[in-house]
C-alpha cells in the first residue's frame, strides 16, 4: 500500500513536470466527457419535458376513438368511422364504475374574428367536466353551465394564445367573437400550459359546449371521441376494460378483433414519446462519445511519446532496482491520473455547458447522476485502456539498452 | 576445555559451509555471453574465470569491444550470462528471474555511470532516494538516509538543487550518494571520470578510495586512462572477450596526496 502511494506520488510529479502537455492531453478527455454529459442532459431534459407535458394533458386520462372501417376487406384509417355517439358517452358515465368523468369530444377548425383581427384555430367541444379531464385550469371567467350546454348557448373559453392575438389590449371576458358569422361570447380564459413535448402550442385552443359546437358548427350525429378520466391511476386498466366491454355490448360486437373503437390511455402515448426521445438521447450521446474516443487516443499517443522520451529515466529506475512491474504501474498510473482528472473536469464542464444551453437556448436540460457516474467510469477505463499498451512497452525495455538511449 | 573448542570449530565450519567461498564477493566461472544479431552471433565474453574478494579495488581496462562493458552489465545483474556461472555473495545470478535480478540490483549493487544518469528536473535528494522507493522504505526514512548520503558526499547544502544547477563533479557525487544509499556490497563504476576535468577526476577517485579504505567496500571501476587506473589496487585487462592480464597495481597513488600537489584553483 505504501509502495502504491509512493508510485502514485511519482506519477503526479512526472505529470507536474510537463504541465502544459498534461493539461492539453486532459483537454481531450475534458471535451469528450463534457460533450457526453451535456448531450445526455439535453436528451434527458427533452425526455422529462415530454413526459411532463403528456401527463399535463390530463390526469388519468383515457381516450376513446372510433376504429377502422372495414367493408369487404377494405380497411380505412383509424378514426375515420363515425361510430361514437353521445349515447355512448352517457352510457360510459352511467355504467363504468372506474370512470370519474367522461366527456364527448368534437373537434372543428374555424376562423375566429374579433374587430379587424382573425385567427384560425381548433375548437373543441365537451361537457362541463372537460377542464378536469384535460387538466386545464381557468385563469379568469367561469366554466359554462349544464343549462348553457342543453340550450346550446354560444359560449367559449379561450386559451392564452388566442387572447394574445385577438385581445392584445383588453380583457376578453364578455366580448363577442364571430364564428361562422354568429357571435359567441367569451366566458373564460385558460391558464397557460405552454408548449407540449412535441412543440405544439397547448394554449392555441378554444373550448365550447359540445352541444353548441355540434349543432352550430358541424351538424353531425356522431362525436369525434370520448375523453374519460379514471378515478385513479391504478384504475386506468380497469376503466379501459369496462369501457371496452360496454362499447362492444352497445355496438353489438362479439369478437374483440372486430372492435369499431379503440381505447387509448395517455401512458401508452407517453411510452411512445419516451421511446423516441430515448433514441434521440442515445444518438446525441454516441456522437459525443466519438470525441471521447478521440480523447482516449490522445492519452495513448502522449503516453507513447512519454515512454520513448523517458527511455533513459526508465533505464535508470531499472538499474537502481525497479522491476518491469514497477515501471508498468508508474506509467499506467500516469495515464489513469490524466484520464480521471480529465474526467472530473469534463463532468464540471458538462454541467456548466448544459446550464448554458438551458439559459441561452431555453432547452430543458437535466444532468443525471447516472450520466456522471458513467462518464467517470468511462474515463477511468480510458486511462487503463490507453495507458496499458505504453506502460507494457515501458516495462519490457532492456535496462542496458534504455541506459544507452540518447 | 577440549569439548568447548570442538564446538567452536563446528560453528566455524558451519559458517564457512554457509559461505563456502569465504571472503569472495564475486566468483565467475567459465562465463560466456553471446548476442544474436540477425544471422550473426557475437561472442562477447569467452569463458572468463575471475574471483574478486571483499575490499578489493579492481580497475577494468581494455579497448572498446573487448567485452568489458558486457562484463560490467553481468556483474551489475543488468543481464544474465549465456553460459557459465556468476556467484554474487554465493548467489548464482544466472538462475534468477528478472524480478529477482531487480531486487539484487536494488539491494546489493551500486552503479555509477560516465554520464551520471541522474533524473533531470529532479532534486538531488529525490535522485538519491530513488533506490529506496523500490525497496519500499517510508518517506521519512528515505529522507533521512538520502540526507545522510548527501552529507557524506559534502553536498548537504545542495540537497534541493536539480542536476542542471550542479557542476559535473557535484552531479557525480550525487550519483555516488545514490549508489551508496542502500548500502551495497559492490560498487560498479563505468568510466566515472570520463566527463570530468582532471582535478575533479582526482576528487572523485578520492571518494572511491575513501569508500574502499574506510568502509571496505568492493569497488570495480572501468576506465581508459592509465592515470585513473593507478588509483586502484588490481588491474584486469580485457581483449576480445578474454582476460589477458590480471595483476596488482604497482606504484599505487593515493588521490589525497595528488590533490595536495595540484595548484590551487584560480577562481
Amino acid at each position: 500500500m505504501l509502495f502504491v502511494l509512493t508510485i502514485i506520488r511519482v506519477a503526479f510529479k512526472a505529470l507536474g513536470r510537463n504541465k502544459l502537455r498534461s493539461i492539453l492531453t486532459m483537454l481531450g478527455i475534458i471535451v469528450g466527457v463534457g460533450a457526453v454529459i451535456a448531450m445526455v442532459s439535453v436528451g434527458q431534459g427533452a425526455q422529462e419535458s415530454i413526459a411532463g407535458s403528456i401527463s399535463g394533458m390530463g390526469s388519468n386520462m383515457l381516450y376513446v376513438q372510433p376504429g377502422s372501417f372495414n367493408t369487404g376487406g377494405v380497411r380505412s384509417g383509424m378514426g375515420t368511422m363515425t361510430t361514437l355517439t353521445v349515447e355512448d358517452y352517457e352510457a360510459i358515465t352511467r355504467e363504468c364504475s372506474a370512470v370519474k368523468y367522461a366527456s364527448p369530444g368534437i373537434n372543428v377548425s374555424q376562423m375566429l374574428i374579433y374587430g379587424n383581427q382573425n385567427w384560425m384555430t381548433s375548437i373543441q367541444g365537451g361537457n362541463t367536466n372537460l377542464l378536469e379531464i384535460r387538466g386545464y385550469k381557468l385563469e379568469s371567467g367561469s366554466m359554462w353551465t349544464k343549462e348553457e350546454e342543453t340550450s346550446t348557448a354560444r359560449v367559449i373559453i379561450i386559451g392564452k394564445t388566442i387572447v394574445d392575438y385577438l385581445f392584445p389590449q383588453q380583457d376578453p371576458i364578455g366580448q363577442e367573437v364571430r364564428i361562422r358569422n354568429a357571435p359567441w361570447t367569451v366566458i373564460g380564459v385558460l391558464k397557460s400550459k405552454g408548449q407540449s413535448g412535441v412543440g405544439q402550442d397547448q394554449d392555441d385552443i378554444v373550448l365550447g359546449p359540445h352541444t353548441s359546437v355540434n349543432k352550430k358548427l358541424q351538424r353531425f350525429q356522431h362525436i369525434d371521441n370520448i375523453m374519460v378520466s379514471a378515478k385513479s391511476e391504478e384504475l386506468i386498466p380497469t376503466a379501459k376494460a369496462q369501457i371496452e366491454e360496454l362499447m362492444r355490448y352497445r355496438h353489438g360486437i362479439l369478437n374483440k378483433d372486430d372492435d369499431d373503437f379503440q381505447v387509448k390511455s395517455l401512458s401508452d402515448m407517453a411510452d411512445l414519446a419516451k421511446q423516441s426521445s430515448e433514441t434521440m438521447t442515445m444518438l446525441l450521446a454516441s456522437i459525443a462519445g466519438v470525441s471521447l474516443v478521440v480523447g482516449a487516443i490522445g492519452v495513448m499517443n502522449i503516453m507513447l511519446v512519454s515512454v520513448t522520451e523517458r527511455t533513459r529515466e526508465i533505464g535508470i529506475r531499472m538499474a537502481v532496482g525497479a522491476t518491469g512491474g514497477d515501471i508498468q504501474f508508474q506509467f499506467l498510473t500516469e495515464a489513469i491520473v490524466l484520464a480521471i482528472f480529465g474526467g472530473i473536469l469534463g463532468i464540471l464542464a458538462g454541467i456548466v455547458a448544459s446550464k448554458i444551453l438551458a439559459n441561452s437556448l431555453g432547452w430543458a436540460t437535466m444532468v443525471s447522476t447516472s450520466a456522471i457516474g458513467m462518464a467517470f467510469s468511462v474515463s477511468a477505463a480510458i486511462g487503463i485502456g490507453a495507458g496499458w499498451y505504453p506502460a507494457r512497452k515501458a516495462s519490457r525495455l532492456d535496462p542496458i539498452e534504455a541506459l544507452r538511449f540518447e | 576445555m577440549q569439548p568447548m573448542k570442538a564446538s567452536q570449530e563446528i560453528l566455524q565450519d558451519q559458517k564457512t559451509a554457509n559461505q563456502p567461498n569465504g571472503n569472495h564477493v564475486i566468483e565467475v566461472e567459465n562465463l560466456h555471453k553471446f548476442y544474436e544479431m540477425g544471422e550473426m552471433r557475437v561472442h562477447a565474453l569467452r569463458g572468463l574465470v575471475v574471483t574478486i574478494d571483499r575490499g578489493e579495488f579492481v580497475i577494468i581496462m581494455g579497448a572498446s569491444g573487448s567485452g568489458k562493458s558486457t562484463f560490467m552489465n553481468l556483474l551489475g545483474c543488468l543481464d544474465k550470462p549465456s553460459r557459465g556461472s556468476y556467484l554474487l555473495e554465493g548467489t548464482d545470478v544466472s538462475q534468477l528471474s528478472r524480478i529477482q535480478l531487480a531486487r539484487i540490483r536494488n539491494e546489493r549493487v551500486g552503479f555509477v555511470f560516465q554520464g551520471f544518469n541522474l533524473l533531470s528536473r529532479t532534486t538531488a535528494t529525490e535522485n538519491v532516494e530513488l533506490p529506496l522507493i523500490y525497496s519500499g522504505i517510508r518517506a521519512r526514512e528515505r529522507h533521512r538516509r538520502s540526507h545522510e548520503a548527501l552529507k557524506r558526499m559534502g553536498l548537504e547544502d545542495r540537497a534541493n538543487h536539480i542536476p542542471s544547477q550542479l557542476s559535473g563533479g557535484q552531479q557525480q557525487r550525487v550519483a555516488i550518494a545514490r549508489s551508496l544509499v542502500n548500502s551495497p556490497i559492490i560498487l560498479l563504476a563505468d568510466e566515472p571520470t570520463g566527463n570530468l576535468d582532471s582535478r575533479t577526476s582526482v576528487e572523485i577517485m578520492q571518494v572511491f578510495q575513501e569508500l574502499n579504505e574506510q568502509e571496505n567496500l568492493t569497488v570495480i571501476l572501468v576506465t581508459h586512462e592509465p592515470d585513473i587506473a593507478s588509483y586502484g589496487k588490481r588491474i584486469i585487462t580485457f581483449r576480445d572477450g578474454h582476460i589477458t592480464r590480471d595483476e596488482p597495481v604497482r606504484n599505487r597513488r593515493m588521490a589525497s596526496d595528488v590533490i595536495a600537489t595540484l595548484p590551487p584553483l584560480e577562481d
